[in-house]
């Protein structure tokens, strides 16, 4: 006999979405002159259409964004943006289900997660920043630190209402006004947030939203009008970013890609670190930049550790997202997919060993077994580009120094794990880590007090804690 | 002397072994516990999740107050647990002090529950602070009595005491008592354990030592059978078996009072040790009110609505 979970869906019925959506400019919603499908890359189920953002929505959503700046926005007092700011992480928290619901419908990811981690992380996000707003004159920023103005946002994805709360929280808290554009494959949540702010009486544009591809996020970026931007994506168009803007004065924080080196020690609690792994690679489909996508194993608990996580993962339930059982969703886009299978075909052809366990994929939808690869060395192109799939790329070392040499030896810098029961071990190789975050004995755990950036190509600048105010407040005096 | 050849039972060796062992990270345990008990169990896993625990619990009475009357009246629940119902299984055992053992084998084999075991607890339950020689006769006495199960208790303080010789020896010398005529659980108190560490070495030191199962707790002392302590056994057992290719069972007793607490249990095993573990032979519930609140969500799942307790039995 064997304990089959019977299928436990979350209902979508708490989600109304309409077949079309505009922009979210100056307080309301304007229709769009072009369309594109979303879809549901579990079932490729087109949801809604959404509009296709131009210069000229663009023009207008800064315009709006400037006025609402100089007319009320910088003349609010920080108290009155915290009650703001306030406000609507008490709608989010109210309307929770309902964002985790749509999340999970439009990106693929599992219920348990937008349920459990990004809804109340989103919420989180606020009702921090909210208590900063009327205490910036102590953020260690001199007297009556200055907010930029209107401030471009651009996010990804992968979280993609997380991603607007850690952009738009802090940019409102000290006193910008934001054009936020979300990811072409998720916009649905972001368009839902649109409706919080004008539940919460957001006064108008202070928040825009307009919905488009990189076309409309270049035009953001490039835009006069905008005296910050904010972006999160891949370092390709990071890159591009920080070129469009040299010689302006435009401030910018990048965050972009990673590599991440989860590294074990010995003397590791075994069955924790195995966890630690899971979670570090297989959350969120892998669709994370500060994923822990290289294991770096010392070699004599290698095997045995291997062995482990091999167990654990034929007991990961890879299916419909909207199952409250599910750990690993779907894949967020063809592209994506397409783009994952091409890295794991490179690592079978690099001659590393591939293994997955036995599970049954959806033949719609997008999808990809949870996968790990061993025999892996530095030189493989699974070991030095990011994936951002459900794939890792295992790795030993000999001696402590050959695993920071090695997890250090990546053009990225997001993120880093350490397992070890020894502190001294983990405080010594935390220090010699080239890493924005080090997680000791634990991984991809993420709080809005603690400030998140990369070094080298990962990124510019940090997001949360008092060190993420920064970006956005020119010092005082 | 060897046992299955990892160790040779001298303090020395088992220190040696325990001190080998992968620490247990707290906050990463109780993370996973917490996790698991996320899962959401509807319809015919439910159906099914609650005539397994049913099958799983040690119908439990362990009171200065029991009588012959309650012990009886008690077999009669096990052997049928729900009078109306002929569906509903027995449950796993009976555990009862060690002066009731005769009276509850008497009776169940009297009313048809010669399937039902007689489970004794013993060495000085709960507290275990008894001499050796009494150990040994109190859980003679039990077995002499028609007991097929002896619940013992270990030696808290000789093992927060480091001394894990000691422990082991009174594991063996009960096991050796056991004989084939009983099956031995070891409990080892964890609420007293208190670390996680504390209570895969406990694992590990009964395991070897002969124990056909690990048990977390008396019920006389909180915390008792928490997730995360359930989980660290069941780590143990899955990897025991790995390391023996011999199968030991897991019971959680003390604070498993309702349903859902109850299928958090059976997802913990399922998901930790493996469906291998989900049957009584294998994992018990040691509990006394757990029994009617299974009964009442069976009936609410056959009969769509919940019953009025009084379409339970209270003993």
């Amino acid at each position: 006999m064997t304990f089959e979970y019977a299928p436990a869906p979350e209902s979508r019925s708490i989600v109304d979405i309409k077949p079309k959506y505009g922009h979210f400019i100056d307080g309301k919603f304007v229709p769009g002159k072009k369309h594109f499908a979303t879809i549901n890359p579990a079932t490729e189920e087109v949801l809604s259409q959404i509009s296709l953002g131009g210069q000229s929505d663009v023009d207008k959503a800064v315009q709006a964004a400037q006025k609402a700046y100089t007319k009320t926005w910088s003349k609010l007092s920080g108290k009155e943006r915290g009650k703001y700011l306030y406000r609507i992480a008490r709608i989010l928290q109210e309307r929770a289900r309902e964002f985790a619901v749509l999340e999970t419908l439009d990106n693929g990811k599992p219920i348990r997660e937008t349920r459990d981690i990004d809804i109340p992380l989103v919420a989180a996000h606020f009702f921090y920043h909210a208590g900063w707003a009327d205490k910036l004159d102590y953020a260690g920023l001199g007297k009556s630190p200055q907010p930029h103005g209107v401030a471009g946002q651009i996010i990804p994805w992968n979280f993609p209402l997380l991603m607007l709360a850690w952009k738009v929280a802090p940019a409102l808290a000290t006193g910008n006004t934001v054009v936020l554009k979300p990811a072409e494959t998720t916009s649905l949540t972001a368009l839902l947030f649109a409706q919080v702010c004008q539940q919460a009486e957001l006064p108008d544009g202070v928040v825009n939203i307009v919905t488009g591809d990189g076309s409309t996020g270049a035009a953001i970026v490039n835009h006069p009008g905008i005296h910050k931007i904010a972006f999160t994506g891949s370092t390709d168009v990071g890159k591009k970013i920080a070129r469009a803007i040299a010689g302006t004065s435009k401030k910018a924080t990048l965050e972009l890609g990673g590599k991440g080196a989860n590294i074990v020690f010995d003397d590791a609690p075994l069955d924790e670190t195995v966890e630690g792994i899971v979670n570090g690679i297989f959350f969120n489909q892998g669709h994370v930049c500060c994923a822990g996508s290289r294991l770096i194993l010392q070699e004599g608990i290698a095997d045995e550790l291997i062995e482990k996580l091999k167990v654990r993962m034929a007991k990961i339930r890879v299916g419909d997202p909207l199952d409250k059982n599910t750990d690993l969703g779907a894949i967020n886009s063809k592209e994506q997919l397409l783009k994952i299978q091409e890295l794991a075909s490179a690592g079978d052809a690099e001659g590393a060993q591939r293994w997955s366990p036995a599970c049954t994929l959806s033949a719609k939808g997008f999808w990809f077994a949870p996968t790990i690869f061993t025999g892996v060395t530095q030189a493989h192109r699974i070991a030095r580009e990011e994936i951002f799939g459900p794939v890792l790329s295992i790795l030993t070392f000999r001696t402590p120094q050959e695993a920071i040499e090695k997890a250090n030896n990546t053009p990225f810098g997001l993120s880093a794990g350490v397992w070890s029961e020894k502190g001294s071990r983990i405080l010594w190789a935390t220090q010699q880590l080239r890493a924005g975050v080090v997680w000791a004995n634990t991984f991809n755990k993420f709080d809005p007090t603690s400030p998140f950036g990369g070094y080298k190509e990962s990124g510019w600048g940090r997001e949360g804690g008092k060190h993420g105010l920064a970006a956005y407040l020119k010092e005082g005096k | 002397m060897s046992f299955y050849g990892i160790v040779d039972g001298s303090e020395s060796s088992l220190k040696r072994f325990l001190a080998q062992l992968p620490g247990v990270d707290q906050v990463g345990a109780e993370a996973r516990a917490a996790m698991l008990a996320t899962r959401s169990i509807k319809t015919t896993s439910k159906r099914w999740a609650i005539d397994t625990a049913i099958s799983m619990v040690d119908l439990t009475t362990l009171e200065g107050a029991d009588t012959a009357g309650k012990v009886r009246a008690l077999c009669s629940k096990a052997v049928r647990p729900d009078p109306s119902d002929t569906t509903v299984p027995s449950v796993g055992a009976i555990c009862v002090y060690n002066d009731m053992v005769a009276i509850a084998r008497t009776h169940l084999d009297a009313i048809g529950g010669k399937h039902v075991p007689v489970a004794a607890v013993s060495t000085a339950f709960p507290s275990g602070r008894a001499s050796m020689e009494v150990k040994i006769q109190d859980t003679q006495d039990a077995i002499d009595a028609g007991a097929g199960e002896i619940d013992m208790v270990i030696d808290r303080g000789a093992f927060l005491s480091g001394q894990y010789g000691l422990v082991f020896d009174e594991i063996v010398k009960i096991r050796e008592v056991c004989g084939e005529r009983a099956h031995l659980k070891v409990i080892f108190e964890t609420g007293e354990l208190v670390t996680y560490d504390n209570v895969r070495k406990a694992s590990y030191l009964a395991m070897l030592a002969g124990a056909d199962f690990i048990k977390t707790s008396t019920g006389k002392v909180a915390p008792a059978a928490t997730p995360p302590v359930v989980l660290v056994m069941l780590e143990a057992v899955r990897d025991f078996y790995q390391m023996t290719e011999r199968r030991i069972g897991v019971k959680p007793a003390g604070g498993i009072r309702n349903t859902k607490d109850a299928i958090k249990q059976l997802v913990l095993v399922n998901e930790t040790a493996g469906p291998e573990w989900l049957t009584p032979e294998f994992f018990r519930i040691g509990a006394s009110a757990l029994l009617n609140d299974l009964l009442m969500q069976r009936m609410k799942m056959d009969d769509g609505y919940y019953a009025s307790p009084n379409y339970v039995t209270i003993d």
